[in-house]
């Protein structure tokens, strides 16, 4: 199914972020980002590495707050909740780390387990192992249940880090660098997994990479970071059909270098 | 009269860079262990964590506590003798240990080897978490990562310490008898009724509380240090090694001050 295809509802935005700025001491990340995810659409933050696209989804999830700006995620404010209002939107929220953040102490079933019995405690034991089942077949791996991260691919691991996000059931996905430190036949794997993902889940999406490849099979909308703002958003083919230099450098990097 | 705090020739530091950072640690550090009360005395409680970290504390000081609670016995009773036999009191051994042991040898030692076992590994354990991003992770999973993995782990040190203490105390009185047992053939019973008739209640409950005392700092060291490591794997190392030495500076003084104010009680 082609990216643009999918069911999006342009009227219904799940994020909205206006004037968004971040600094750190003296160096300024993010300076003025606005930008709408609507319901149902994967938008792909683009971008060369250290340009801030993490702290961007980190902001949206709370896990840094914005000098100034406003992030409004499903109708709530995030700099301005409390511990417990943040809790009860991050339920809301799945977040895949760069480098998976697996429980390293824990089985793949533990790290599963985990975020579930801590928000739903009224499950019995089999409806606990039932949904740690049902997404381990979805991200395609139910026989890796008893492992322990240390003993899964890098490819497993990104994999698990997913499930333990849908574990929950979240509307919003946020893809930090999903596919980096893997080889080209995984990175196709997990692209399509995130397809998967919007299509089984229903959810909505910001996948941040530096990956053309991957922004390109799975978005539907394109927004490249540059400077600290988006220097250009749009389609993948109107983004990269851009003469801009900075661009075509970038598109060119990517696909001749790999 | 009200000064305005003197400013640093580069205006960035309201008195100098170390003292800024030593006071402003020294708030975090008190905000944590106010965040600590907080969690631990409010549901859902994590009982599962802390029962498997009280086991994990317990198995990993055993052998070490062990061992040095029976050598010290001996060795104590051993260099003890010759001073007590020049006055003929070598029958006052069991006293004499028993008040170096349960006052002060036995929280003293057993604090500081599971300051060195326990506290750098909390250290090291929490903040290998924070640099690879696992306990953000259980942020933003809706989690309570403070109540799961500091909250269990200083109430489990603050349990497991005053135990430590109490078997140290005891394999020490052993270690001590078997000296006593050998060189004075004194029977068992004959050696602990000696050693207890100069133990107080109150020898014991200055025990208890520094045993307390202890295993809450050692517990507040290496999570504080680990939960807040930074800068990769050299923030690793770093939390485990300051979770050891903050604890070992602590310990010494409260160690001082309990005594102190317990020697005003006696």
């Amino acid at each position: 199914m082609d990216n643009n295809e999918r069911n999006i509802d342009q009227k219904n935005p799940v994020i909205t972020i206006r004037d968004l700025k971040k600094s750190f001491g003296d160096l300024t990340v993010l300076e003025g980002i606005s930008m709408d995810l609507y319901k149902g659409e994967n938008f792909v933050v683009l971008g060369k590495s250290g340009t801030g696209k993490s702290v961007l989804i980190k902001i949206i999830v709370g896990l840094l707050n914005p000098d100034s700006g406003s992030v409004n995620v499903l109708g709530e404010e995030v700099d301005k909740l409390d511990r417990q209002a943040l809790q009860q939107l991050r339920l809301k929220l799945g977040f895949s780390f760069q480098n998976s953040a697996l429980y390293d102490s824990m089985t793949v079933s533990e790290n599963l387990e985990f975020p579930l019995v801590r928000n739903k405690r009224n499950l019995t034991k089999k409806e606990v192992t039932m949904a740690i089942e049902s997404v381990l077949n979805s991200v395609g791996l139910p026989q890796t249940m008893n492992q322990m991260p240390s003993e899964l691919s890098g490819g497993q691991k990104k994999r698990i880090g997913i499930a333990r996000t849908l574990i929950l059931q979240p509307e919003i996905m946020l893809y930090d660098e999903p596919t980096s430190g893997l080889d080209p036949i995984t990175c196709i794997e997990i692209n399509n997994l995130i397809n998967q993902v919007q299509e089984e889940y229903h959810t909505s999406s910001i996948i941040i990479t530096h990956d053309l490849t991957c922004a390109k099979s799975t978005a539907n909308r394109v927004a490249v970071l540059l400077d600290g703002k988006f220097f250009i958003t749009g389609s993948f083919n109107e983004v990269f059909s851009s003469t801009e230099p900075s661009i075509k450098t970038f598109h060119d990097y990517n696909f001749i270098t790999s | 009269m009200e000064t305005a705090p003197k400013v640093s020739s580069k205006g960035k530091y309201v008195v100098s860079r170390g003292l800024d950072n030593f006071f402003s640690d020294l708030y975090n550090v008190f905000a944590f262990i106010r965040r600590y009360f907080k969690e631990a005395f409010s549901g859902p409680f994590e009982f599962k964590e802390i029962v498997n970290q009280c086991f994990h504390i317990g198995i990993k000081s055993l052998s070490l506590v062990s061992l040095t609670g029976l050598v010290t016995g001996i060795v104590f009773t051993n260099q003890s003798r010759p001073s007590l036999s020049v006055f003929g009191a070598s029958s006052w051994l069991p006293s004499l240990v028993a008040i170096a042991l349960i006052r002060a040898l036995a929280p003293l030692v057993t604090a500081l080897i599971v300051a060195g076992k326990v506290g750098s590994n909390i250290g090291a354990e929490l903040g290998s978490m924070r640099v690879t991003e696992q306990i953000d992770a259980m942020e933003v999973s809706a989690t309570n990562p403070f109540k799961f993995l500091v909250a269990s782990r200083i109430t489990a040190t603050t349990i497991m310490v005053p135990l430590l203490v109490m078997y140290t105390g005891f394999v020490g009185m052993m270690g001590s008898f078997l000296n006593v047992h050998q060189n004075e053939e004194t029977s068992f019973p004959a050696f602990f009724k000696s050693a207890f008739t100069s133990i107080t209640f109150l020898d014991i409950y200055a025990s208890v509380i520094k045993a307390i005392c202890f295993g809450f700092t050692i517990g507040v060291a290496g999570c504080y240090q680990g939960y807040n490591a930074q800068k990769g794997t050299q923030g690793v190392g770093r939390a485990a090694n300051l979770a050891v030495v903050i604890s070992m500076y602590l310990i010494f003084i409260e160690e001082i001050t309990i005594v102190q104010i317990f020697n005003t009680l006696r």
